[in-house]
């Protein structure tokens, strides 16, 4: 028995329903009770979407529960049929049906219906919203990709492009960036599922020579399949930052057999370029607090430290199928990996480090916004904001440009942090006035680990006090922190402006 | 049906009743887990943790729309595999979250255990559990059970469920009690404070409210309390209260100026407060409603309106916008229609309004489209994809996160109605 406040993955069917919304033509019945109905609003009110998930839900009731629910569910099932006639259908059991043990795959086949029918078996009690729609999307395939068969010999090469789904993070706009990439480099693309793809599109998937995998979350067990029944190899680099699209682009340009040159040199990146910029140089160093799924987290921890210059001090995922690639990332950057589901951890883990930028998921925004941090959303769990109105990857050169910008404006813009200190005894830029950036003003802060930690009753000297009030606000708490655990580590009782500097320079980098 | 036929001049006190279908099938509705997103606001200093599945807690954070509470007063005991196999004993291992989170949360006062589709399904016994750790944790805290599953309850049957296990723990009224009046049903702390003092000039009193703010407050019931509903879905919790002697107040629900006048002129007759001495107090509170319900009517007036099941609130809801808002009803659906908790709505409701009770969540969205209502009240699952078919649609949920009850909330009910009207007058995109 887990103690959950907030949980950053629904359960499994959700996973399978993000498949199932993504795609055309195939209807999910799902043997489950009325409440679990609620999944519809995921994706018409968070995604907003203009149709109604392609969802049957059986809606059994206690009365039922004497009856017959194994009938209740296949005449929901045959309906379903009457009514969409879709190409194929998935069948399943949410947590709740799960334990009534009506097999809904086999009294699906019983019914014969005219059409392909996949049992997804996924046990809700030990398993989540990701490997869900994972294991949907490889039942999907290896159900109705066929045989392996000769590809047409043909002037270009095509590929498959796997992993984006409905309530996927920047799903929409990644895809049209990537196969405007793939069409620089001369690479058609046969299919993209799930998202936008018809069962009989699942069929064809073996006519491509390769895939191009985006989201191994979902895709990986696919791609892995398609790999061993279709001979089809599959890309490994994630495009998200500018390094990682050029690797991209030069792991592509070896499976298609093309020149990468015009791709790599028509990039209309302006990251690069910014980053270099002299504005950028307040951005050096800042210290960065990184948790998301794995792809996401680990492509940011990259960009954050080798495309902005920030450090990396956290960095982290839910999502515990890929913790061993987080780990060996965190690795790289001199950080232990947090691998956890549980949110107070997380949000314990940014209290510790005070990072002065959170990249993170919804929660992560929370976390940030009561400790009156900046942050940016890098990854599901995903809110009504993660589908903005504009073309807004995060894939591909202009996925670069777009994470410049919503990373880096959550932070104190340069020059305005110049004049702020220049300005600071001016009315407008007040002590309690908070960056405008951050709207609201910010939340009180706690009292300082060290202050709270040491027995020690910590004294601020009158004039140390008047001294830490020349810094400016919005590095002051940060020079309170790091003075009074300085001091509380020596055993000191008062602060004096010694101890004010002493302590910037220990922990000068 | 007819649902084109005028509804003026309709009869007070009609006794032949609207006709009610039952229907089966898919139902789009939440589960009774959902309530505990305003009881815990209601409750300051309750606690309501789900005995359920990861389902149960995704449920209730997707319900509760934003996650702005740091750290919530509510959360999921999520099962696993090793307590469905028996590997772990349920109990030790629900004392054991229990006990973390009361260490946690030293705040709480009470706390509900809350029962779902699968703790119901392998039968995990919640009010055993309950008095052990009350118990074990008096008198700090007292823990209590209920069910909010699917299964078995709909919505705002969750709050009935809870209240009705809060009746059997309100003392006994004293000895010789004077004549008190209980309302039952939580209502935003704002309204309850306007009736509150509508009583109190009225000179009904004591007044309590069930659920309390306060953990420790719990109103006395006996033989000398009389209650009014103030919600129309708390079938369990009345029943709970009759036995434990208290009277009910048959009224409609105190939505609208007409609502809430009958509802309050109920609770006054009962309370020998003389219809002048009514007509005084409330004769400006009703104007002001009736002032503010005037700004919408010609909005709303003639338009023709399709609820779909939701709260139980429906046929009062429905009431209110033919009665006093002039709109045409479509159709009612409810998810349960308590026959005898509701008949005095069901007297006041145009006879040609067809009430559904229960669900097929596709039969109903093919009468809708057949009907071109003007406005569809209907769930979060069906607006947008109604919206994107043309249809303006109001959100049925706010209607329980929002203060409606209550004179001077009559004006913003009848403007929930009138946004989405308003606003498609407005747009052209």
């Amino acid at each position: 028995m887990q103690l959950t406040l907030w949980t950053y993955e629904g359960p499994p069917h959700v996973g399978a329903m993000r498949v199932a919304a993504a795609m055309r033509g195939l209807h999910y019945v799902l043997h489950a009770p009325q409440g679990d109905t609620y999944a519809d609003l995921l994706f018409t009110m968070i995604e907003r979407r203009d149709t109604r998930p392609p969802v049957t839900y059986t809606t059994f009731q206690a009365r039922d529960l004497g009856a017959d629910t194994a009938e209740l569910f296949k005449s929901a099932a045959r309906e379903a049929y009457e009514r969409f006639s879709p190409q194929a259908m998935i069948v399943g059991a949410s947590c709740t049906a799960e334990l009534l043990q009506d097999d809904p795959g086999g009294l699906a086949k019983a019914l014969d219906l005219p059409c392909p029918v996949i049992a997804l078996e996924l046990p809700a009690y030990q398993k989540k919203e990701n490997w869900g729609a994972s294991e949907t999307f490889y039942r999907l395939v290896r159900g109705l990709a066929g045989a392996r068969r000769d590809r047409p010999l043909r002037d270009r090469k095509s590929c498959n492009i796997l992993g984006p789904t409905a309530l996927g993070f920047r799903c929409r706009d990644d895809v049209r960036e990537i196969e405007k990439l793939l069409a620089t480099l001369g690479v058609d693309v046969n299919v993209v599922a799930p998202l936008g793809a018809s069962p009989k599109d699942l069929t064809r998937l073996g006519d491509a020579d390769f895939n191009v995998l985006l989201y191994p979350e979902i895709g990986l067990a696919a791609a892995q399949w398609l790999e061993r029944a279709h001979g089809q190899p599959f890309t490994r680099s994630i495009p998200i930052g500018v390094g990682a699209t050029r690797d991209f682009i030069a792991e592509v340009a070896r499976m298609a057999e093309v020149d990468p040159a015009t791709a790599l040199e028509t990039n209309d990146s302006r990251l690069s370029w910014y980053s270099r910029s002299v504005d950028s140089t307040y951005l050096t160093g800042k210290r960065v607090f990184i948790f998301g799924d794995a792809t996401h987290a680990i492509a940011a921890a990259r960009i954050a430290q080798d495309e902005l210059g920030f450090q990396v001090v956290g960095l982290g995922t839910y999502a515990r199928e890929f913790a061993r690639d987080v780990r060996e990332a965190a690795a790289r950057y001199g950080v232990e990996a947090l691998v956890t589901d549980d949110y107070l951890d997380v949000e314990a883990k940014v209290a510790e480090l005070q990072p002065e930028l959170v990249l993170g998921t919804q929660m992560e925004r929370h976390i940030a916004k009561r400790l009156g941090l900046p942050c940016a959303v890098i990854s599901a769990p995903v809110h009504v904001q993660d589908f903005p109105a504009r073309y807004s990857p995060h894939m591909g050169f202009e996925g670069a440009n777009v994470i410049f910008d919503s990373w880096v404006h959550p932070l104190m813009m340069g020059l305005e942090e110049h004049l702020l200190t220049m300005f600071r005894d001016d009315a407008e830029f007040h002590d309690a006035a908070a960056p405008s950036h951050l709207g609201e003003k910010q939340t009180h802060r706690q009292p300082s680990a060290a202050a709270v930690v040491s027995d020690i009753v910590l004294a601020w000297a009158d004039d140390a006090e008047k001294e830490l009030k020349k810094i400016p606000f919005f590095v002051r708490g940060k020079a309170r922190r790091n003075t009074e655990k300085f001091a509380a580590e020596r055993g000191l009782a008062t602060i004096t402006v010694e101890t004010l500097y002493d302590a910037k320079a220990h922990f000068a980098r | 049906m007819n649902a084109l036929a005028p509804l003026s001049g309709l009869a007070n006190g009609a006794c032949d009743a609207a006709p009610v279908v039952q229907e089966r099938g898919q139902r789009e509705v939440f589960c009774g887990l959902t309530g505990i997103v305003w009881l815990h606001r209601k409750i300051q200093d309750a606690f309501f943790l789900v005995v359920g599945s990861r389902t149960c807690a995704h449920l209730i954070q997707s319900a509760a729309g934003v996650m702005i509470f740091a750290e919530p007063r509510f959360a999921t005991a999520i099962l696993e595999d090793r307590d469905l196999a028996g590997v772990a004993d349920i109990d030790d291992e629900l004392d054991a979250v229990v006990d973390r989170l009361l260490a946690r949360r030293p705040e709480i006062k009470l706390l509900f255990l809350v029962g779902s589709c699968p703790s119901e399904v392998i039968k995990i016994d919640l009010s055993r559990a309950a008095a052990r750790q009350s118990r074990q944790h008096a008198p700090r805290v007292r823990i209590l059970s209920y069910s909010g599953s699917g299964i078995e309850t709909t919505f705002t049957q969750g709050e009935d469920a809870c209240l009705a296990a809060l009746v059997p723990t309100l003392p006994p009224e004293p000895e010789n009690a004077s004549h008190s009046l209980l309302v039952v049903g939580a209502l935003a702390d704002i309204v309850e404070d306007q009736f509150a003092r509508l009583f109190d000039v009225l000179g009904v009193a004591p007044v309590r409210f069930l659920p309390m703010r306060r953990a420790a407050d719990l109103p006395p019931v006996g033989p000398s309390t009389s209650f009014l509903l103030a919600q129309p879905f708390l079938a369990d919790t009345a029943h709970a209260l009759q036995e434990r002697g208290a009277r009910w107040i048959e009224a409609p629900f105190p939505l609208g100026a007409e609502g809430v006048t009958l509802w309050l002129r109920a609770a006054a007759k009962a309370f020998g407060v003389s219809e002048a001495r009514f007509d005084a107090v409330t004769s400006p509170a009703r104007a002001r409603a009736e002032q503010a319900l005037a700004h919408y009517r010609d909005a709303l007036a003639g338009k023709r309106v399709f609820l779909f099941p939701d709260s139980q609130l429906e046929p009062a809801l429905a009431r209110f916008l033919a009665r006093e808002m002039a709109m045409r009803i479509v159709e009612i659906g409810t998810p349960y229609l308590h026959r005898r908790h509701m008949a005095a709505e069901l007297d006041l409701l145009p006879k040609d309004a067809p009430i559904v009770e229960g669900q097929h969540v596709e039969k109903q969205l093919d009468r809708c489209r057949a009907a071109r209502p003007d406005l569809v009240v209907c769930g979060l699952g069906l607006a947008n994809p109604l919206e994107a078919e043309g249809f303006a649609t109001k959100w049925s949920i706010e209607l329980l996160f929002s203060p409606i009850q209550g004179y001077d909330q009559a004006g913003d009910l009848a403007e929930l109605f009138a946004r989405p009207l308003n606003r498609r007058a407005r747009l052209e995109v």
